[in-house]
């Protein structure tokens, strides 16, 4: 009881040098750097996103460019080794053109590679014109057909021609950046009636309760398909892609408004932070110096893994149909091209290309959310 | 605990009464309604039906206010059981939905069942041996669970069948047993299709709920009650179980509460790709037509279901969790 | 500011010695952590014994380590701490000897001890009960976990015990929850369950530091009288020169996972040998000493435990600091005017490892 020394100040004749002393901030990222394939996804998240604003320079051919010929034409391999009119080789990285034959025994048309015909493909080379950041000019890209007229289809094309990996990289921009978008309407929203819900309880966070398990307790496919359903078709993508932004953020938002609240809920009779009310300060001080510190990194965590759920969400609805609507490419309009089994078994990477992708994606996102809460995890050693 | 059911009980009105509105205001939403689609196809005919339309107008009260469609709708269920008719088909929507809504909340709960007996053991095991090769195993897994949208799966796990064991996958039941009369072998058959839609629906849900678990128990482990109960010569298997774990099911149990809409929605998309003779295919259909009492009562009585669900869901974990109850 | 009453002169004669065997012997003790940072040498070669019938405090600021040497002998500390040196020998009723300290983790041998014969009280008597378990089965778990008796009977004992720390209505409290009780309450019902199998050793760790005065002493009354009964050994972490007055007969000061003085309680309130405890105790308000216009206290602080000073630990914030000599070794605990000190000033034996 007493016997607690109150140290008064006095010359500091202390000789030992005290270790270095990490700040939670460093602590929680070494954590973090200690969870590999967090760190790793770290990485890939960036990338993919770097994708999403560099899309057009990583194209090999424009998005829009359909070719009956080239329908379901099926995925290209890159050779290293192109013969010279002597019969000897040379290193030139390329493609091998596609023939179309008649399979008289199936009565229908495959492709075969073509021997004679050679598609020089290298790096930065000249292509389709298209603006960067939407700002200046350029028709560079990163790797493609040497001879802009050639097309390449490294992970094949669609029914119409198009390719389907130029395709997958523009998508990027739209999928990815519904789940940014929409984890920060969610993140505003939810923050927001949580804290107050949490902080000043009583009929106020009855009410909000209330609604929160409202929403929740509506199954959310069946209530976007609803919403999007209403989404009339003759409306610009740009209006479509924000009114399906906010109809995936609905959910976002209620799990972490419970995640806020039930922080504030416990937090509220903390000894802590009742001896910071108790010094006088505002509700909004202690919300801002003392409480949300102690769960923001909580949430930061929640919101890395809210990106994910929603990319899924719109890749559900546009591949249902009620979402985002062709021409506007993205991640689900891609997916809904393979609706049917027969498509898939006819031509597998209209699955496959896009779905990997989506699954790269969504696991850096939750490698990532998960690594950065464990490493905020007060209790973990 | 009587006032609590009471209390959640009551609460569940007002709930009730604004997924009725909500759900009306999303089928009429979308402009014009059935009978224009239908003029439409109508006027490609060839034929001119104004007066046929007007007088199912009329029929329908088609074209009143908002209100008083909505008043008529509710008055129609809530007195007489009659949710309306369906335009595309011309049938009650009663005569159609319910065996499908049986199969969908039926699938829903075997779906639930399985996503419990394997992400119950999976998440105690993933945190109790944390950053062991079981806890990365299991950890990546459920990341591939969550990662894998269930319609893409379900599409994978079509194609894969297809291809490789050239098995044709799709619907509950074998086309020949169809409208056949439920025999021992119709239900093996039902069991050999109806796996494959619950491991669909389920993976990602339980892919969540062992991160959940494990998240849990992971905070609770360290408590200082753990450290008595250990300083009372109990094994540690007995003490995780009897504490911790106990205490780590509480938010586990609430979670029922949100991976039971979930589940309906997965089995509606699922539904919808896998061809199931579920509510899914119908809603969408109806979504699609605009025949907005069937997608509306479909809506509501997804919902209702859900939102009892949660209710039951609620009283569990207060059984479970005495400080709840007593709040 | 509560006053250090003196040790009565009626205990005198029962706390000269202790004999016999000693219950528990620890020797050399190591518990340390392997933190990111380095290791925390948390307990760092301790030698105590503790013997029946008698009450060892175990005196000490937050963070020397008194906490971290209960838990070693229960053998529950948390990873990433671990003992790493030493033994912890407990002499069963049959004479029998276990090397706690050596025993697997997890072994039968080491749960039929715990909770049987050696029992632990906690500090936050809150969070050390099961949240949402009914009290009366946490008792009766453990009586059922070591005793082959029946649900009923150990339902009753577990009424009795209730009834016994002095909880009003047992019946009624043993049907309740952790949460609907006061904090005094639950800390009886935590000793209740302590006592359940009538341990040989009792070990709390400040199991009044959370409580009020006055129910502070309804506790050490209470454990005093109980350790009267049944003749139990008891060991008391705290860091309240009052509390050590009242119950102790054995006193360790411990000092960075060390112990620096050992003696009975007289010794110790008497004639004080190690500069550390001799700081501690004119650190007390005394009654009746009005003389001082502000009371002495211990210079600096405690340091970092990654940053061990070398030589004597305490020598960084010691007013008979000797250079050169304090800080090139460790002193060695040795027998000075019948107490155990380890300190310079007394003796320059060494105890480097």
């Amino acid at each position: 009881m007493n016997t607690n020394p109150t140290t008064t100040v006095m010359e500091n004749d202390d000789d030992v040098a005290a270790p270095v002393l990490l700040s939670p901030l460093a602590l929680t990222w070494r954590k973090f750097k200690r969870h590999r394939i967090a760190y790793i996804s770290l990485y890939v998240v960036g990338l993919i996103y770097l994708m999403a604003i560099f899309g057009e320079f990583l194209t090999t051919s424009d998005i829009h460019k359909t070719s009956t010929r080239r329908a379901f034409a099926p995925p290209m391999g890159i050779h290293l080794f192109a013969p010279n009119e002597d019969g000897s080789s040379r290193f030139q990285l390329h493609a091998k053109g596609l023939k179309l034959e008649i399979d008289k025994v199936a009565m229908r048309r495959v492709f075969a590679e073509d021997e004679e015909k050679i598609i020089p493909l290298g790096f930065f080379v000249k292509g389709y014109e298209y603006k960067v950041l939407g700002l200046f000019s350029s028709n560079t890209h990163f790797f493609g057909p040497v001879n802009p007229r050639d097309t390449v289809f490294l992970m094949g094309a669609d029914r119409l021609g198009r390719d389907i990996m130029s395709r997958i990289i523009i998508g990027t921009r739209v999928s990815m950046s519904i789940g940014l978008v929409g984890v920060i309407v969610s993140l505003f929203i939810g923050v927001t009636l949580g804290g107050i819900s949490g902080f000043f309880g009583g009929w106020v966070d009855n009410l909000i309760q209330r609604l929160i398990e409202f929403i929740r307790s509506i199954p959310t496919i069946p209530l976007w398909m609803g919403l999007a359903a209403a989404i009339p078709l003759s409306w610009p993508p740009l209006k479509t892609y924000f009114v399906v932004t906010l109809i995936v953020s609905m959910i976002g938002w209620t799990s972490l408004a419970r995640e806020v609240r039930g922080k504030f809920l416990s937090l509220r009779y903390e000894d802590f932070i009742i001896a910071a009310r108790l010094d006088g300060l505002s509700n909004m001080e202690v919300i801002r110096k003392h409480m949300v510190p102690s769960f923001s990194s909580h949430i930061i965590a929640s919101l890395t893994l809210a990106v994910p759920l929603m990319i899924l969400a719109e890749t559900s609805l546009s591949f249902l149909g009620v979402g985002l609507q062709p021409p506007v490419v993205s991640w689900g309009t891609l997916l809904k091209e393979a609706q049917n089994v027969r498509t898939i078994i006819e031509a597998p990477w209209l699955l496959i290309a896009p779905a990997t992708m989506i699954v790269v994606a969504v696991l850096a996102l939750n490698f990532l959310g998960d690594g950065l809460r464990d490493a905020a995890d007060p209790h973990a050693h | 605990m009587m006032g609590f059911c009471l209390r959640r009980i009551l609460y569940m009105i007002p709930t009730l009464f604004l997924v009725s509105i909500v759900t009306f205001v999303i089928i009429q939403l979308p402009p014009g309604d059935y009978l224009d689609s239908l003029a439409a196809d109508m006027g490609e005919s060839g034929s001119d039906n104004t007066a046929v339309i007007e007088t199912l107008r009329q029929q329908y009260g088609l074209g009143q206010p908002m209100y008083v469609q909505y008043y008529k709708w509710m008055k129609g269920i809530l007195l007489y059981g009659n949710f309306g008719i369906s335009f595309e088909k011309n049938v009650l929507v009663t005569d159609l939905i319910w065996d499908r809504l049986g199969w969908t909340f039926g699938i829903s709960i075997l779906t639930l069942l399985f996503i419990w007996i394997t992400a119950l053991p999976i998440g105690i095991y993933s945190a109790v041996r944390k950053y062991s090769f079981g806890d990365y195993t299991a950890t990546f897994f459920g990341f591939i669970g969550l990662a894998v949208p269930n319609f893409l799966l379900a599409l994978l796990m079509m194609y894969i069948s297809f291809k490789y064991f050239g098995q044709s996958v799709g619907g509950l039941v074998s086309p020949e047993y169809i409208g056949e009369p439920w025999t021992y072998a119709k239900f093996i058959d039902l069991l050999k299709h109806i796996w494959m839609p619950i491991v669909v629906v389920g993976t990602s849900g339980a892919a969540a709920l062992i991160r959940i678990m494990r998240a849990n128990l992971l905070d609770e482990l360290y408590r200082p009650y753990v450290a008595t109960a250990r300083a009372k010569g109990m094994s540690e298997f007995q003490l995780l179980m009897k504490y911790p774990v106990r205490v780590a099911l509480n938010p586990f149990i609430s979670t029922i509460g949100w991976i039971l809409p979930s589940l309906v929605s997965g089995e509606i998309i699922v539904a919808v790709v896998m061809n199931l003779p579920t509510t899914g295919p119908l809603l969408l259909r109806a979504l699609l037509v605009q025949d907005m009492y069937l997608a509306g009562s479909l809506i509501l009585i997804v919902s209702l279901l859900t939102v009892i669900g949660t209710l039951i869901s609620d009283l569990l974990l207060a059984w479970i969790d005495p400080r709840i109850r007593y709040q | 500011m509560q006053p250090t009453p003196m040790p009565t002169d009626s205990m005198a004669p029962d706390i000269a010695k202790a004999e016999g065997l000693p219950l528990l012997e620890i020797a050399g003790l190591k518990t340390q952590f392997f933190t990111d940072d380095g290791i925390v040498k948390a307990v760092n070669g301790v030698d105590l014994s503790i013997y029946s019938n008698r009450t060892l405090c175990v005196l000490g600021e937050s963070g020397c380590g008194k906490s971290i040497l209960a838990r070693s002998i229960l053998r529950i500390v948390d990873a990433p701490g671990r003992i790493t040196d030493g033994s912890i020998v407990y002499r069963a009723a049959d004479g029998r000897t276990v090397d706690l300290a050596a025993a697997r983790h997890g072994s039968r041998e080491l749960r039929s001890i715990r909770g049987n014969d050696i029992a632990m009280i906690f500090q936050e008597p809150m969070s050390s009960l099961g949240p949402i378990t009914r009290i009366g089965k946490q008792i009766t778990e453990t009586i059922l976990l070591h005793q082959k008796i029946s649900k009923a009977e150990a339902r009753e004992t577990a009424i009795e015990l209730l009834d016994k720390v002095g909880i009003p209505k047992p019946t009624e409290r043993f049907e309740a929850y952790p949460f609907e009780l006061s904090g005094g309450m639950r800390q009886r019902a935590m000793i209740a369950m302590a006592l359940s199998c009538r341990p040989r050793l009792l070990i709390a760790d400040e199991p009044t530091t959370a409580l009020d005065v006055t129910t502070q002493a309804q506790i050490l009354d209470l454990i005093d009288e109980l350790k009267e009964e049944l003749e139990m050994g008891v060991m008391l972490i705290t860091h309240d020169l009052g509390v050590v007055a009242e119950v102790a007969e054995d006193v360790a000061v411990m000092y960075m996972g060390k112990v620096v003085e050992k003696s009975d309680v007289y010794s110790i309130f008497e004639n004080p040998q190690h500069p550390y405890t001799r700081a501690l105790l004119e650190s007390v308000p005394r009654i009746g000493v009005t003389k001082r216009d502000r009371l002495p206290a211990i210079r600096g602080m405690v340091p970092h435990p990654l940053a061990t000073p070398s030589g004597c630990s305490f020598r960084t914030r010691c007013d008979s600091y000797m250079p050169s000599v304090c800080d090139k070794h460790q002193p060695a605990l040795v027998e000075h005017e019948g107490s155990q000190v380890a300190c310079f000033l007394h003796s320059r034996e060494t105890a480097d490892d």
